[in-house]
């Protein structure tokens, strides 16, 4: 398979001696939905930020189809974009101009047409011209996914991207996502604290324990090693050791 | 259209739609400055009917507080259009897009000349039918001075961002304030004779002095004030300089320390 995401003993120390994350390196290939899970604390934010260049590593190597993040940022972020339960839009703007103008930061071709494929994907061409304050927490996470495949990117980053929907929007959004990766062969590097979806969603997992990799392969394998009957199980686990 | 002017462009407009229906930022452009306008103005001619020495009071005050201004407006079109994403948490979906610091930085020195020429505009025609004054009647050395009085505006607005971008909304207040730590001794509303020595001393070093010091040359005499604009041009030249550099660094600290996703916060 091909690798999309090469990392080779990434570190990051905060003030000097804080290490976040601790020589981790992984892979992830093309096609695939790559899971970070671990409990708080555990490096995952960090190592999300450190892959879209918004925190420089202290040591390792990055590379996204074969290019150094460090050197190659526009290349890259070009061809991949990001979603986040945390983040938002500019409330002023109407969905729709939120869109256009993301639309041309990623010199989307055909924008108009595009954006009108993406809310029509997501169920929401009816709030188009709705500015984003108006719009309820679900209806944002979906606007903002929107707005993270406008550039029909080949890696897509996810950090929780379902956390504030209601069950049937979060099972309708993975679906989408299922759909979208089977079709366009995207990949996704996603992460989550609901350890059902990821046990759903994610074609392997790298679990996460203070800074460093503990186990990393398809959920069924990772729950075998720990010997749990579910992801959750196995997290509550490594969370508390003591127990 | 390139990839680079395109990003640029996109980044401008995103800001443009925030008027299209914000009654608060459009208060902004408009409301502020007229008002400065009116009072201020109203006090200028009550004083110069007072009688006095001072000849073409009216003038000096007027040409003085639509020029400050400019510097104000040209400040804030950076640091305010800045907050807006803190405010909105925009800022990661901006920062992980493939616009560059560098465009980052082009966008918002583009949206705060938009901003300067749409409140300019208001005030140079509001001050013309109720005072009668024409700022137009500086001729050739309103370019200049206008130029350098945006240039300075710049350099504070970018390093009031890369302080922002660094210590968070603690630092917000900067935005609004900055600028005016500079007004004493820019000697807007008069000249920098008036001002104690060690005043004098820091008044020189700063562009926005020159610039008034050569407003009031142009209204006595009419002539170009050259060696005001010349220094003038030649501390911006630096200033700009260091203020970019200084956004930069700042930029790069913010990425190792791992800011950059907690602005706003």
């Amino acid at each position: 398979m091909n690798v999309l995401v090469e990392v080779k003993g990434l570190t990051k120390a905060f003030n000097g001696f804080k290490l976040a994350v601790d020589d981790i390196s992984f892979e992830m290939y093309e096609g695939e939905i790559l899971g970070l899970i671990g409990p708080n604390g555990a490096g995952k934010t960090t190592t999300l930020q450190m892959l879209l260049g918004l925190t420089t590593p202290t040591a390792g190597e990055i590379r996204i189809f074969g290019l150094d993040i460090g050197s190659a940022r526009e290349e890259i972020l070009r061809q991949v974009n990001f979603s986040s339960s945390y983040i938002s839009l500019p409330f002023s703007l109407t969905v729709e101009e939120n869109l256009t103008v993301f639309s041309r930061l990623y010199n989307v071709k055909e924008h108009k047409k595009r954006i009108r494929e993406l809310l029509s994907i997501f169920e929401i061409i009816d709030i188009k011209d709705t500015p984003t304050r108006r719009l309820s927490s679900g209806q944002i996470t979906r606007v903002c996914l929107c707005k993270a495949l406008l550039n029909n990117p080949r890696i897509l980053f996810l950090d929780e991207p379902t956390a504030s929907l209601d069950p049937d929007i979060a099972d309708k959004t993975r679906t989408l996502l299922r759909a979208i990766k089977k079709e366009r062969g995207l990949s996704i590097l996603y992460t989550s604290h609901n350890m059902k979806e990821m046990e759903e969603m994610c074609d392997r997992l790298i679990f996460m324990d203070k800074g460093r990799i503990i186990a990393a392969g398809d959920p069924e394998s990772i729950m075998k090693k720990f010997g749990g009957r579910s992801l959750e199980e196995v997290f509550i686990k490594i969370a508390r050791p003591g127990q | 259209m390139s990839a680079r002017s395109q990003r640029i462009l996109a980044y401008t407009i995103r800001h443009l739609y925030l008027y299209k229906r914000s009654l608060p930022r459009l208060m902004e452009v408009f409301y502020w400055p007229v008002l400065d306008l009116l009072v201020w103005g109203f006090v200028t001619v009550y004083l110069s009917r007072q009688g006095g020495d001072l000849p073409q009071f009216v003038t000096f005050f007027i040409g003085a507080l639509i020029l400050w201004d400019m510097l104000f407006r040209s400040q804030q079109g950076i640091s305010v259009s800045f907050l807006e994403d803190v405010w909105s948490r925009n800022l990661l979906n901006i920062f992980v897009s493939p616009l560059s610091a560098t465009e980052y930085i082009f966008s918002l020195l583009l949206l705060s000349i938009i901003k300067l020429i749409l409140t300019s505009t208001v005030m140079i025609t509001l001050a013309w039918f109720l005072y009668q004054f024409n700022i137009f009647v500086m001729g050739f050395s309103l370019i200049p001075l206008v130029a350098n009085l945006i240039v300075m505006g710049w350099a504070v607005g970018i390093v009031t961002t890369a302080l922002i971008l660094r210590f968070g909304q603690e630092a917000e207040v900067l935005a609004w304030g900055v600028a005016l730590l500079f007004q004493p001794v820019s000697a807007v509303f008069y000249p920098v004779a008036v001002l104690p020595w060690f005043l004098r001393v820091i008044a020189n070093y700063i562009p926005a002095a020159h610039v008034f010091e050569g407003m009031r040359v142009v209204f006595t005499t009419g002539a170009f004030p050259t060696k005001e604009i010349v220094w003038a041009a030649g501390l911006n030249v630096v200033y700009i300089a260091l203020s970019v550099l200084f956004f930069y660094w700042n930029f790069k600290v913010v990425k190792e320390k791992g800011l950059l996703a907690k602005v706003g916060e």
